[in-house]
């Protein structure tokens, strides 16, 4: 018997006329469907009830494509055209991309593209394949159009590679309700939201991504306090990990697909060695042997502890101690590893939630999710809180970074700032969107450059420019920028723009720590900097126009402690240039304050006393 | 005989009541349709009808029109937690058997 909700009068709902919905779960190495159908959710398989979908796409010379295990048999055959692990290449571009199995076009601009048989195919392309035959199963089990999909992606998915996932979404005719972290979707699958309220740790380690979220209950309402993780860390490594293991013990792969099928051999021995104690191993020709429980835990322990530095700094950065943690969730097939448990009990000092299937999990949340988003489930006491996962900020003069959202924010998130004008008359402001940690511009990502233009002419520092960013619920970035005078204004959707790859996120959070002190130094030094060139300009500009009141001995000392500011500007030590400001502003105070006289005087002259009382 | 509610789906209806911020009661009813021939309605009451029957249990109104009232008799509703769900149960003497998804019944 269905669990029934309240409707608005005259609304309830006729049975079996809810508007389908799924929760997708698009992964590195396996993808899958969930779908609540009669209050209940249901993992959707294929013909055979197969549940995981490999995620591989393999493509034909005559442009068809085979997906999910048939083209992961080919894996090994036809390596080339065999497309496994794209989830790693979406939203990238070619220079963010190190070695790869696969053919890569070397152009630069836009997206990496892939070289097939069936010509080139982008990461998006390839995600739309796998999403169209997870829709078919969810279509034909459902029987009619999906209405809607939430679709899960890593926490350190940045703006490019969530918008490339969208774009995978559209290309298959799917409508995206919103995505949603891989985390927060497992906590929401065990049904953490009618827990005591306190705090809960999510350990998602797949495939081919690691994130660690910390999540906060209160009143019903997830946040998520924080996320880290590393984007290039998975079940695929321990694989990987066990064939270089291999390879020292005689193995031999000289072809790209004697390598995958040792990775094949590496990933059922690890399934296998959860169960049993020594496995022996046969590929042939390639390698054959013996492996023992105790030889793999040697193998994965140094990435099992590569796992335990993003947890450590997820909960510094929230401020947290293990103790005051309630329940720590398992997510990802990796997480079946007996000895990975026991590390994270280690760890967290308490045993983690496992009874979910952790391939499922996310699926299962995803799912529970998108009921809620359609409307199915009625009054959604629920509210899902992300954060994102690095500051956002503008470029402001001297190469620095203003931030404007700082990283762990919740979103959707909007904030504004006012800015304004560095010379007189400027008319146009560049503004540049930059994601990161650091205090320069150039240790930051670029996310995009706008201008805003038609800025009426007014002296420097006189204008007034709002610009707000705003962060939407999918953790996508809108720019806008407004003069508040005249009402021009100018905006911008970040779009994926290539320049950093996703692993340089986790390397950018630790270095904004290394190099806080050398950060300090560098603002200091740069706003010294900006401030001179400022002094220099205003000096120029009023010894040009006011070259009347200007004494001759004056001139000759302003113009010494000018060439003076010139040659420190250029210099790294802040407090060299701040003196030599200070020693052009002490010559050229008189002068100064004789222009102000005569300028009251001219604004004075044919008036009465009165007028200025 | 009579319509009731548990005090844990009262609780909720007050709860979900005062957070809709407005309405007299709960109505219960019927209708035909469905697999098996009828379906349960369960919405908010903004009005009570002439002819409807009015119940209270722990201080909800529960209200019933006649026609409804003859396959809904001595039904209790009751707010249950089931697996990752949750929801409004009627538990219904009157009901016979219910199609394999449960949405709709026959008396």
């Amino acid at each position: 018997m269905a669990l029934l909700q309240i409707s608005e009068p005259g609304q309830s709902p006729l049975p079996h006329e809810r508007r389908r919905a799924a929760g997708i779960d698009l992964g590195t190495t396996n993808s899958l469907i969930a779908t609540v159908r009669d209050g209940h959710v249901q993992v959707l398989g294929d013909a055979e009830g197969r549940i995981l979908l490999p995620s591989v796409v393999r493509f034909h010379a005559d442009g068809a494509a085979t997906i999910g295990q048939a083209a992961a048999e080919a894996e090994v055959s036809d390596p080339l055209n065999t497309i496994a692990s794209v989830k790693r290449l979406m939203g990238r571009g070619r220079a963010e991309i190190g070695a790869s199995p696969y053919d890569l076009s070397s152009t630069d601009e836009g997206p990496v593209r892939l070289r097939t048989v069936a010509g080139e195919k982008t990461p998006v392309e390839v995600s739309a394949h796998i999403l169209r035959a997870l829709k078919a199963r969810a279509e034909a089990y459902l029987g009619g159009e999906l209405s809607g999909v939430v679709i899960t992606v890593p926490a350190y998915f940045d703006e490019p590679q969530r918008q490339a996932t969208k774009d995978a979404a559209r290309l298959a005719g799917l409508p995206v309700l919103r995505l949603l972290n891989e985390p927060t979707a497992a906590a929401v699958a065990y049904g953490l939201d009618r827990n005591p309220e306190g705090l809960y740790c999510v350990y998602d380690l797949g495939g081919g991504t690691f994130d660690v979220s910390l999540l906060r209950l209160s009143q019903g309402v997830f946040e998520v306090l924080a996320t880290g993780g590393d984007a290039l860390l998975g079940g695929d490594d321990m694989d990987a990990a066990l064939v270089r293991h291999w390879m020292g013990e005689g193995a031999r792969a000289t072809s790209p697909s004697e390598t995958r099928q040792l990775l094949r051999a590496a990933r059922h021995a690890r399934e296998r060695l959860s169960g049993e104690t020594e496995i022996m191993i046969d590929v042939p020709g390639v390698f054959q042997g013996l492996l023992n429980r105790a030889t793999l835990e040697g193998l994965i322990d140094p990435l099992i502890e590569r796992t335990l530095a993003p947890c450590r700094r997820v909960l510094k950065d929230a401020g947290v101690k293990v103790a005051d943690i309630h329940e720590v969730v398992l997510v990802g097939g990796a997480t079946r590893t007996p000895r990975l448990r026991e590390r994270i009990e280690g760890f967290f000092r308490k045993a983690p939630l496992h009874d979910i299937d952790p391939d499922q999990v996310v699926a299962i949340g995803a799912a529970r999710q998108a009921d809620l988003l359609i409307g199915n489930a009625g009054a959604a006491d629920m509210l899902l809180l992300d954060v994102i996962p690095l500051s956002l900020g503008l470029e402001i003069m001297g190469g620095l970074v203003e931030k404007i959202i700082p990283r762990n924010s919740p979103i959707p998130a909007s904030r504004a700032q006012e800015f304004t004008t560095y010379k007189d008359g400027q008319t146009a402001l560049a503004l540049h969107v930059v994601q990161g940690e650091r205090d320069l511009v150039s240790d930051c990502r670029s996310l995009a450059r706008f201008s805003l233009r038609g800025i009426p002419p007014m002296v420097a520092g006189a204008a007034r420019i709002r610009v707000t960013f705003r962060v939407d619920a999918d953790g996508l970035l809108s720019v806008t920028a407004r003069e508040l005078t005249q009402g021009i204004e100018s905006e911008i959707t970040v779009k994926p723009s290539f320049g950093l790859s996703d692993a340089d996120i986790e390397r950018m959070l630790g270095d904004s720590i290394i190099h806080a002190s050398d950060d300090a130094l560098m603002r200091a030094l740069r706003e010294q900097q900006v401030e001179a060139d400022r002094m220099i300009v205003a000096v120029e500009a009023a010894m040009a126009e006011g070259a009347d009141l200007l004494m001759e001995n004056e001139r000759t000392a302003i113009e010494r402690q000018m060439v003076l500011l010139q040659s420190v500007k250029g210099g790294t030590d802040p407090q060299a240039i701040r003196a030599a400001i200070v020693s052009l502003d002490q010559a050229s105070a008189d002068f100064a304050a004789r222009r102000m006289d005569a300028g009251l005087r001219k604004a004075m002259t044919g008036r009465s006393v009165t007028e200025f009382s | 005989m009579a319509v009731t509610l548990t005090e844990n789906a009262a609780q909720h209806v007050r709860r979900s009541l005062e957070k809709r911020g407005r309405g007299e009661g709960l109505r219960l009813g019927v209708r035909t349709s469905g697999c098996s021939g009828m379906a349960y309605v369960l919405e908010y009451a903004d009005q009570i009808g002439a002819e409807d029957y009015v119940y209270e249990s722990y201080g909800v109104k529960v209200l019933v029109d006649p026609k409804s009232l003859v396959y809904l008799e001595g039904t209790q509703l009751d707010y249950t937690r089931e697996g990752l769900n949750e929801g409004f149960r009627f538990n219904n003497p009157n009901q016979k058997e219910s199609c394999g998804c449960g949405e709709s019944f026959s008396v």
